[in-house]
């Protein structure tokens, strides 16, 4: 039995109204057809279908393996490199700065990860290849700070594009196995401020190993205190083990020479870092990495990073982090800086590649780095 | 003439056209985000606790809908019609719980916080698996896929039955109280 319903039987609907003729019938259904495409076409524009030609994390990501190729398992960039842990003791100078858990008094575990720029995940180690820290404080109200750094004091683009096409132009060639210099000098024409950052770059001389690197966490973000004001820094770790320049002789080193001696030198006895945290001016600009801020900002030492433990990528929790720089606790906010949200995004893409394939060997196996103690 | 009510509960209504904006919300900021770089981060960061949002108010959905059951379908709708309803309204149910739920699920299986504000932040429900990430991930896309499909099924059902059957079927949702004698000479 139908339920009688106050909106009429169906006879009471069909006597209310007089029959659609056919026009008008076409027309409503037209009415509808368009409806139902105007949703869909705004779902489809919101999931850039409208504009194939746009950068994505997809096609970033992609442009990494074509330069480096698809390494299953493997980062596609940073791919080698091996997990480190420790901890890290605030000194509590960095509370007045930003309400973040992490800059009160006290000792916080940190798992992290040193690895080399590129996507190849067995690349023979050189002095001047890009040396990567990532790094993920586990914050006592459960809270997470990860920030990935590099040996790099100014990032070489201020823009993701120009990165893009950065790692496009750098291919080697395979008759070379070089960039070509013309697709290289071509980019440098179009972006002065790679020409400026690379100056910088070379300016500063290259260290011996990891464990005397410096790492510049190079985007700058936000500190909020306590009074909720925002404060712009940057920040970078400072080695406690002392600098020696990266030997320039011909003399054969081991396919791994880095990572050996950074293994060897944590089993010898912990590594250590300073956090620095490099206080901006209001007119420093936040939006662009590509340019160090003026010497003589206030720096705060707000405390001290300690490895002890090194491991092999197959057994490290390090892994399996996306070292997103945008996991960030209360108390630390993004800066205006463009790199940062397409970090981020770039970086979940990679993860989510490598995520769902057969991880493989890696360079640096457990045997290596129990062959270190 | 019955004395049943032709409309909705104002609460139901309610809860229906606050949800329809947030699931479309949700669905658009989710195509859009895995496309963009330079608003990936502020996407992001609405995308969880919106969508967390949906799942607490899908439970007082739910709730809310075995307490108070719908006004009867118009004399206009065939019992198949009847069953395809009521069986889409419960799909739209299950996706409003099971999205989220996979979206905290997959995000816990790769340690990605899930903060909702502050520093105020969700449990992770799942062991760290990032294969099992992968999995749900995958999951997570091809679920909010097939709600945007039954989203349309359902937004062209009611306009076929606005406009073409012309049965007021939209009146029982109507977000404005409809008197029953205005409802029934249209």
């Amino acid at each position: 039995m139908r339920p009688s319903n106050v909106l009429g039987t169906r006879a009471e609907v069909e006597a209310a109204q007089k029959p659609l003729d056919q026009a008008s019938t076409l027309a409503r259904l037209a009415l509808i057809g368009v409806a139902l495409a105007a949703v869909i076409g705004a779902f489809a524009y919101f999931g850039g279908w409208f504009t194939p030609n746009d950068l994505t994390p997809a096609r970033f990501t992609d442009a990494f393996e074509y330069v480096d190729g698809v390494h299953s398992g493997f980062r596609r960039n940073h791919a080698k490199g091996v997990g480190v842990s420790g901890f890290f003791e605030s000194n509590g100078n960095g509370a007045r700065l930003s309400e973040a858990v992490v800059f009160r008094p006290g000792r916080v575990p940190v798992i992290g990860r040193f690895s080399l720029g590129g996507g190849q995940p067995y690349v023979a180690d050189t002095p001047d290849a890009v040396r990567g820290l990532g790094l993920q404080f586990s914050l006592p109200d459960g809270e997470l700070w990860r920030t990935a750094m590099v040996n790099l004091p100014v990032f070489p683009v201020r823009m993701p594009e120009a990165f893009y096409e950065l790692l496009i132009a750098s291919k080697p060639e395979p008759s070379t196995s070089k960039p070509d210099p013309a697709k290289i000098n071509a980019f440098l024409a179009r972006h002065p401020e790679t020409v400026k950052a690379l100056t910088v770059i070379k300016s500063q001389p290259v260290s011996s190993g990891f464990g005397n690197s410096t790492f510049h966490g190079l985007n700058a973000f936000r500190f909020i205190n306590a009074a909720g004001d925002p404060i712009p820094v940057r920040w970078l770790m400072i080695p406690m083990q002392p600098f020696e320049a990266a030997s320039t002789g011909s003399a054969p080193q081991g396919k791994n020479f880095l990572f050996d001696a950074l293994i060897a030198a944590i089993q010898r006895q912990p590594l250590q870092w300073r956090l620095i945290v490099i206080i901006g001016k209001p007119g420093d600009p936040t939006n662009d990495a590509s340019i160090a801020w003026p010497a003589g900002r206030e720096q705060v030492d707000v405390g001290t990073l300690t490895l002890d433990r090194v491991e092999s990528d197959e057994t490290s929790a390090a892994t399996d982090i996306n070292f997103d720089p945008l996991v960030l606790p209360a108390g630390i906010t993004p800066s205006d800086d463009p790199l940062l949200s397409a970090r981020s995004a770039v970086y979940s893409q990679s993860f989510r590649r490598r995520a769902g394939e057969m991880k493989q060997p890696t360079a640096i196996t457990p045997a290596d780095v129990r062959k270190g103690d | 003439m019955s004395t049943q009510p032709s409309q909705f509960p104002a609460f139901s209504r309610l809860l229906h056209w606050t949800m329809a904006a947030m699931v479309l919300t949700m669905l658009c900021i989710g195509v859009a985000m895995v496309v963009s770089l330079g608003s990936y981060h502020v996407l992001v960061s609405i995308h969880r606790p919106l969508g967390i949002a949906i799942l607490i108010l899908v439970v007082v959905r739910f709730v809310n809908r075995l307490l108070n059951p719908p006004p009867p379908f118009p004399a206009t709708m065939s019992r198949a019609e009847r069953l395809v309803a009521t069986a889409s309204e419960f799909i739209m149910y299950g996706l409003m719980f099971v999205l989220p739920l996979v979206g905290w699920g997959m995000l816990s299986a790769a340690r990605y916080p899930i903060v909702l504000f502050g520093s105020v932040h969700l449990p992770f429900i799942l062991p760290q698996d990032v294969m099992l990430y992968s999995v749900l991930r995958t999951a997570h896309t091809m679920l909010a896929y097939f709600f945007f499909l039954t989203f349309i099924a359902h937004f062209g059902a009611i306009l076929f039955h606005t406009l073409i059957v012309r049965d007021g079927i939209l009146k029982r949702m109507a977000p404005w109280n409809i008197r029953p004698q205005e409802a029934a000479s249209r």
